[in-house]
């Protein structure tokens, strides 16, 4: 059938086919990506900067010839920072697309919303945010920074330089929670004390309460796990309060929304961050990275964010895998990862654990300035060792849960 | 004793926002009767003209927020009455739903023009401090130019012969028309005013948090809440329900966290609509505006 349909085709299209960069790629069906990112309603501050750098990593790809012969095709849905989209979405591109790969979820609540429906459709997830740890699915691949690798830094790093008391205000749901806890077990296991855990709804706006709070019980720094352009407020309202400067900030989130961009250099230089990359980072492979990048969207683009970056990584590691099973089917990606693939991307070197199909990567603590930040302290080559404690999906390969940190 | 002034600012500025969110659906609901689902779009319009006219076209913020985006909210909300909701006067339900139409038309409209990332302001003012405590400036502003606007409104309806006509029109339209008043154009200065005060509200909240097309969304229940457990009366209904639930939300908010603050602000509106199902000033309060 597909056959005879190629044949009229080739036979009438001949014409249109000859237009085609390399009429080779158009023969054969597209190898698939499906991406459910949200473009709008609160996220997409995240969501932007990672479909931008997708289409990119896509573009670079076909333009190399694609892969294994094949053109990709990336098909992009905007959930719309709505759980019930994303469940939808999920299925709709699952059945609909039959897709390859499957690029989705910036909150740990899509991720948990998507990554059983992909399960159950059998198709490989990808999952390339930061995020608070623990997932052990075979189906799933980490490519973003967990507290293991980022927290703890920048917790000890905090402790030392701030002081021993320490100030939480998180997001409200299972991210903020789960990072609070491990800002809470870190800051113990390095003789500081949590004054208070404070948490916020994503949609909240209004934090003048919350910073009268944080005056009263003066604490050494602040935690931040705040996400989302709501949250964006409390920043703006911190300077207008008169904070800014006078308590310090860490926080493994900010930036990562481009929040160092969107806010002027008043509202948060001095803030410290800790993250698998910086746009800054002066390495031949990172100059060609953000060089390229600059000629698809101009040398204006903002910022590369790390959530970006996880899933341009991300694609590159699913791309190598493709190449080396020969293969675009689920089960020979998976196994080729699981040999502990590795290569050089833009962040440093970023290999596949095949224990936990989380990454191994480079962290970096850095200072905000100026809308960039700037690189203080790095830390090689970071097991994800949160996750590693209680997840061996070598020994265990049809585990689906989530471990959470334990007192 | 600089806690108490801090706190002090807290809860005033928390009845002050709830005013400038809610004060042009008061206008427009209790004068006219119609329920306007786009009031929380206004809003969001007003923010963005503060924005832009603040970022793009190089004005005074304070230019922009104050008179620039209460005009521009104002004359779209007239060029709407004349469009839809003239022809729905007298339907309430009606007009709720082609308000809600044009709510959704113009966070379309708007997410295609300006993109859907939150874009934001400076906050224009400095922090002040309070002995031991900073608070923020821009808070107290907030509280005077609720003031303000309460003042001048109340002024507006009580001494101005618009005022007059205007709470004449509410009362009996047939009337002012015999009278050779003309309920028509009452009607569409009215709504213009009311969608000139969510103008002037949603420029003036823009620093504090940042404005996304979807921001009314967030402002809408709030306002809606304020407006219906206020009744009748524009100004006193406005000015006791936003008292109540802004000193509720913020006390809860304080004792506990955001959330519980948000439902105790809810609780509250329940409790109230229950026992009082006109609302504050249909019980107390009633010969007031």
């Amino acid at each position: 059938m597909t056959m005879t349909r190629r044949h009229v085709l080739g036979a009438f299209g001949a014409a249109g086919l000859s237009t085609l960069a390399s009429p080779l790629l158009a023969k054969t069906r597209p190898i698939t990506i499906s991406a459910l990112y949200d473009l709008s309603g609160g996220l997409e501050v995240y969501g932007q900067p990672i479909v931008d750098t997708l289409k990119f990593a896509v573009a670079q790809q076909n333009e190399k010839g694609g892969l294994l012969g094949r053109e990709i095709d990336l098909k992009v849905y905007d959930p719309q920072s709505n759980m019930q989209l994303y469940s939808q979405f999920a299925r709709q591109a699952a059945l609909a697309d039959a897709p390859d790969v499957v690029f989705a979820g910036i909150t740990s609540s899509s991720r948990e919303v998507v990554r059983p429906i992909l399960r159950q459709f059998n198709r490989l997830y990808f999952y390339a945010n930061q995020y608070e740890g623990g997932v052990c699915d075979r189906n799933m691949f980490a490519t973003g920074v967990t507290p293991g690798q980022t927290v703890d830094k920048l917790v000890e790093y905090s402790l030392r330089n701030f002081g021993k008391k320490v100030y939480i205000v998180a997001a409200d749901y299972n991210y903020g929670q789960i990072v609070a806890d491990w800002v809470r077990k870190y800051t113990q296991q390095g003789g500081g004390e949590v004054l208070e855990v404070e948490f916020f709804p994503l949609d909240v706006t209004d934090f003048k309460t919350s910073i009268s709070k944080i005056q009263s019980a003066r604490p050494d720094y602040v935690w931040s796990a705040l996400v989302g352009g709501a949250h964006i407020s409390f920043y703006r309202q911190w300077q207008a309060a008169g904070m800014h400067g006078k308590i310090p900030l860490s926080s493994t989130t900010f930036a990562g929304g481009n929040e160092h961009v969107v806010l002027t250099p008043e509202e948060c230089n001095g803030f410290m961050v800790c993250q698998n990359y910086l746009q800054e980072l002066a390495t031949p492979e990172n100059a060609r990275f953000v060089e390229a990048f600059h000629k698809m969207y101009g040398a204006d683009y903002p910022y590369i964010t790390e959530l970006g970056m996880g899933a341009y990584q991300g694609f590159l590691l699913w791309a190598a895998a493709v190449e080396k099973a020969g293969s675009a089917e689920r089960m020979p990606v998976i196994e080729a990862l699981e040999t502990g693939l590795s290569l050089a991307a833009p962040s440093g070197q970023v290999t596949i654990d095949p224990q936990t199909h989380h990454t191994i990567m480079d962290v970096h603590i850095a200072r905000v300035e100026n809308g960039g930040l700037i690189p203080v302290q790095t830390f090689a080559q970071q097991a994800p060792v949160d996750t590693a404690v209680s997840c061996n999906l070598r020994e265990h390969p049809g585990d689906t849960q989530q471990y959470v940190v334990k007192f | 004793m600089d806690f108490v002034a801090v706190l002090a600012i807290e809860f005033l500025g928390s009845i002050a926002i709830l005013v400038l969110i809610s004060i042009g659906l008061a206008v427009v609901f209790g004068m006219m009767k119609v329920i306007n689902m786009a009031h929380g779009e206004f809003l969001m319009l007003g923010g963005y003209v503060a924005i832009y006219g603040t970022n793009w076209a190089g004005l005074n913020f304070w230019v922009s927020s104050l008179v620039v985006a209460p005009l521009v909210v104002g004359a779209v909300g007239m060029g709407l009455e004349w469009l839809v909701v003239r022809h729905l006067y007298g339907r309430m339900i009606d007009t709720m739903l082609a308000t809600w139409g044009i709510s959704l038309a113009l966070v379309g409209a708007m997410t295609m023009l300006v993109g859907n990332t939150t874009q934001g302001l400076s906050t224009p003012l400095p922090s002040l401090q309070i002995g031991a405590y900073s608070a923020s400036g821009y808070v107290l502003y907030l509280i005077v130019l609720a003031g303000l606007v309460v003042a001048l409104l109340y002024a507006l309806f009580k001494r101005t012969t618009f005022g007059l006509l205007a709470r004449a029109t509410t009362q009996n339209a047939d009337m002012v028309a015999a009278l050779g008043g003309n309920p028509r154009r009452i009607y569409a200065s009215t709504f213009g005013l009311g969608a000139a005060l969510a103008g002037l509200g949603g420029a003036a909240l823009a620093p504090m948090t940042g404005v996304i097309p979807t921001i009314g969304a967030s402002y809408i229940a709030k306002a809606f809440i304020t407006v219906i457990s206020g009744g009748g009366a524009v100004i006193a209904g406005n000015l006791s329900a936003s008292v109540l639930y802004g000193v509720v939300s913020q006390v809860f908010t304080y004792l506990y966290t955001p959330v519980i603050g948000q439902v105790a602000l809810l609780v509250a509106a329940m409790v109230l609509i229950r026992f009082l199902p006109k609302g504050i000033t249909g019980r107390f309060f009633k010969r007031s505006i």
